[in-house]
């Protein structure tokens, strides 16, 4: 379908139930228990599936003799990758899911799948794994990008070659995709400048940290039909992924999501789930497969761990003349695309005569590297934003005007390449500056940081349903995730357009096998495309309400008018005819023509580019280093904000994200290559006695692509935090902040070297 | 009247076009400037299954390939980008 035909209409302005606060429709479920996350689903006869897992970073795999595990009483099925052969019609980048999911010839990194169990009990289960003898050969490994880019590192694939390169390498490396964004001349750039600074950066290694670990519960038949139960970010895009893996058709395997208990990147993957689907065909009963949590940190997506240098020059009237950064990200043990995303949103805020953005991926002896919400752009604000606070400060200007005299605006060559249409880094900017939280006082060690941040957004393929019962009521379905709130924005939009209350409405997430194809839920997309299709599917029901009321009055479908949820006749001959409601005509719907319906099948572009600006302020204890923020707000353009309390969970759960990122969150490797902080006790991420409460402010600035004027805001408010805290940390120490997680080993440090 | 365009490419289609950093392409829609892409640069093909955007005066597109090419229009070829 295309969606300019069904865009007649400008943004709607006057909603009466789009902005308002209603109640969630899976709220009571989930404070009393009822709500159903992975691990809740069980099936007849199920089976406990656990994962033997590789200790080394990098080794050979030799020989697995699973025959003792196999004699064990109530082992049920052992699988390896022989029983997970290769469908993949040299697809290599299918071939990386696969092989992630289970070691071939070598493992890869610590915790790479190597075999799997399916027995009666956990107890059996645990026996059975320690009976499985792995034949290794242990490999030199790698797990730091600058290492790993190093002439003479060990080379972990030898397929890899250097991409992106004007000739192909002769030589196998880590190094897998070299990019470059930019235009003008930045060398000329830096010649103009009064001031030039130049800075380099890391941060480490993040786990998206969501509370509930990844599960699965599959069944398959042996008429080659199958069902799988899954906590995932996309259930469709599961099915088909699982299908490819397993030589499925796509058709044959029924995904159901469950609840989701936090994904934000890391469950757009797939990791256990074809081995529960394996090990259910291999022992014929159902299998469930729940991660520890030990298994979420070695085993599944964190971000990358990076290395930037950042050089940017200006004048003394503020005037950025040129812009440069080189970003080293890692995909984990397969080839990635993260730096490249680095580099693209790097300089976005800005508008620059001569810039340049050189990305360099490398591959590692770490896990796959997922997308954890804008993926790639907050480590890359760090940097950038950190050299622009500085480079303000030396030429005397206050960061924020520098920031607003530098920013993007409409018909901005943007630093990724396409001129900006209408845009909303300005007015975060202007907001930022406006708001009474840059005139609060400071106390003693004490700073206070803004930056700013950028995201690209999209839509994608969506499907959705309204079906209006017999009694008036009705249900959306939809096929894309519920992971911020989609299932109540969407009833709001449906009730908006039929004209009915909100409580008239029920939302659910349908199954893969009851609605078309929908693309999972990333990309700041859920609610974006949902609503959107939610909307044109309305449309068309009240259509479909409209014809029926004519059939029941016996006029043309032209002479009837859709209005705050009822059919109107109209014109001189039949105006004075009281309205049909709804209810009234779904009471009819059997005589009329058959059940009520609207669809619709779209694939949403126009998401629109995104932007926000965050302040903190934060207290340092010079003795112990460490930071605690004490106020905090965020500012970013939500387009229109269909629901504002999920809207602003969205700035407020980015932003706490971001915080734990910035000041504890880290992987940690020994030099053995093994992670050494599995676990939330040693892994620390944030609770709620280590933040304030955060502020928040929606700029509404409709998007001319959405029929209500609707923005992603998933991602984008986990951008700015790294550089919002490293700027302020920087104010209150009197050092520049240059490595995250600015844990207080690592602040300490950088006062004891402020101090020689 | 043409439906001649200059195409602007991310660095990594350029090594296909001998280092080119625009093209010049007669195409209707998106779905025909693939082709002709994949036809004209074969090393672009493996850029365009694994996925290519195309912005068109700003506004990025990801999937719709039906969509029409403006005339004096600003469409420069881009990664396709991830989430979270």
């Amino acid at each position: 379908m295309s969606i300019d035909s069904m865009t007649p209409d400008l943004v709607k302005k006057h909603f009466k139930v789009i902005g308002n606060r209603v109640r969630r429709p899976d709220g009571v479920d989930k404070v009393t228990g009822r709500a159903r996350y992975g691990a809740d689903y069980n099936l007849p006869g199920q089976l406990v599936a656990l994962v033997l897992r590789s200790p080394h970073a990098h080794a050979l795999i030799e020989k697995i003799d699973t025959s003792k595990a196999e004699k064990l009483a109530g082992v049920k099925a052992v699988i390896t990758s022989k029983d997970l052969p290769d469908h993949t019609q040299g697809d290599r980048g299918l071939l990386d899911i696969l092989e992630n999911c289970m070691a071939r010839k070598k493992a890869l990194y610590d915790g790479h799948a190597v075999a799997a169990v399916a027995a009666i009990d956990a107890a059996t289960a645990r026996k059975a794994l320690k009976l499985i003898n792995v034949t290794y050969k242990i490999l030199p490994h790698v797990t730091d990008v600058d290492e790993a880019l190093k002439h003479g590192a060990p080379v972990i694939h030898d397929h890899v070659y250097t991409e992106g390169l004007s000739e192909k390498p002769t030589r196998p490396s880590n190094h897998c995709k070299y990019a470059e964004y930019g235009h003008g001349d930045v060398e000329a750039g830096f010649r103009d400048a009064d001031v030039v600074i130049s800075r380099s950066f890391k941060t480490e290694q993040t786990h998206q940290g969501y509370i509930e670990p990844h599960s699965v519960t599959a069944s398959v038949s042996p008429d080659g039909t199958a069902e799988m139960f899954v906590c995932t970010q996309g259930h469709f895009v599961y099915r088909n992924q699982c299908a490819a893996l397993l030589g499925l058709d796509a058709n044959k395997l029924r995904v159901t999501a469950s609840e989701i208990g936090g994904g934000f990147g890391g469950k757009t993957h797939i990791w256990a789930e074809p081995l529960a689907l394996a090990l259910s065909r291999k022992a014929n009963r159902p299998v469930k497969l729940t991660m520890t949590r030990d298994e979420v940190f070695r085993a599944t997506g964190p971000t990358s761990s990076t290395s930037v240098d950042v050089k940017i020059g200006a004048k003394k009237d503020g005037t950025i003349t040129a812009a440069f950064a080189e970003l080293r990200y890692h995909g984990g043990c397969f080839p990635g695309n993260w730096a490249e995303l680095g580099a693209m949103t790097s300089f976005a805020c800005y508008d620059l005569k001569n810039v340049k953005s050189v990305a360099k991926d490398a591959i590692v002896n770490r896990p796959k590297t997922a997308a954890y919400r804008a993926p790639s752009a907050p480590m890359a604000a760090f940097a950038v934003e950190s050299v622009v606070d500085e480079v303000a400060k030396a030429i005397g200007m206050d960061p924020l005007d520098f920031r607003i005299k530098n920013a993007a605006k409409e018909g901005t060559k943007s630093s990724y390449g396409p001129v900006y249409g209408p845009i909303g880094i300005g007015p975060t900017l202007q907001a930022a500056k406006n708001h009474p939280h840059m005139k609060a006082p400071l106390g003693k060690n004490m700073g206070r940081g803004v930056a700013c941040g950028f995201w690209f957004n999209f839509g994608g393929q969506t499907c959705v349903d309204v079906n209006i019962a017999a009694d008036g009521t009705v249900t959306v379905a939809q096929g894309t995730i519920d992971v911020g709130g989609s299932r109540a924005s969407i009833a709001m939009a449906v009730a908006e357009e039929l004209g009915i209350s909100y409580e008239n409405v029920r939302s659910i997430v349908a199954d893969t096998s009851s609605l078309g194809h929908n693309d999972m839920t990333d990309g700041s997309r859920g609610t974006f495309s949902s609503s959107m299709a939610a909307i044109f599917a309305s449309r068309n029901a009240v259509k479909v309400l409209r014809e029926r009321a004519a059939k029941m009055w016996e006029i043309s479908i032209g002479e009837v008018e859709w209005k705050d949820g009822a059919a109107h006749a109209v014109g001189a001959h039949h105006g004075n005819r009281s309205p049909l409601s709804l209810k009234e005509i779904a009471a009819q719907a059997g005589t009329t023509g058959g059940p009520v319906a609207g669809h619709a099948e779209i694939t949403a572009d126009g998401a629109g580019v995104s932007f926000g600006t965050h302040i903190a302020d934060v207290e340092v204890d010079l003795e112990t280093g460490r930071s605690t923020v004490k106020r905090y707000t965020v500012i970013q353009d939500a387009g229109k904000a269909l629901h504002p309390s999920y809207v602003e969970g969205q700035y407020q759960g980015g932003a706490a994200q971001g915080i734990g990122w910035a000041l504890n969150e880290e992987y940690v490797y020994g030099k053995d290559g093994r992670l050494q902080n599995a676990g939330f006790l040693d892994y620390r991420i944030p609770v709620c006695s280590d933040l304030p409460m955060i502020d928040t402010q929606i700029l509404e600035i409709a998007n001319p692509h959405h029929p209500y004027g609707v923005r992603g805001v998933g991602e984008t408010p986990i951008v700015p935090p790294l550089a919002t805290l490293g700027i302020a940390v920087t104010n209150a120490t009197g050092v520049r902040q240059t490595h995250i997680p600015m844990s207080p080993p690592r602040v300490l440090l950088s006062l004891m070297s402020k101090m020689k | 009247m043409s439906n001649r365009h200059t195409i602007l490419l991310w660095g990594a289609l350029r090594p296909h076009a001998d280092g080119a950093f625009s093209i010049s392409v007669e195409a209707a829609t998106i779905r025909e400037l693939f082709r002709i892409l994949s036809e004209k640069y074969p090393g672009m093909e493996a850029h365009i299954k694994r996925g290519v955007a195309v912005s068109i005066n700003g506004k990025i597109y990801r999937d719709q390939w039906d969509t029409a090419l403006p005339q004096d229009a600003e469409i420069y070829l881009l990664p396709r980008v991830p989430g979270g």
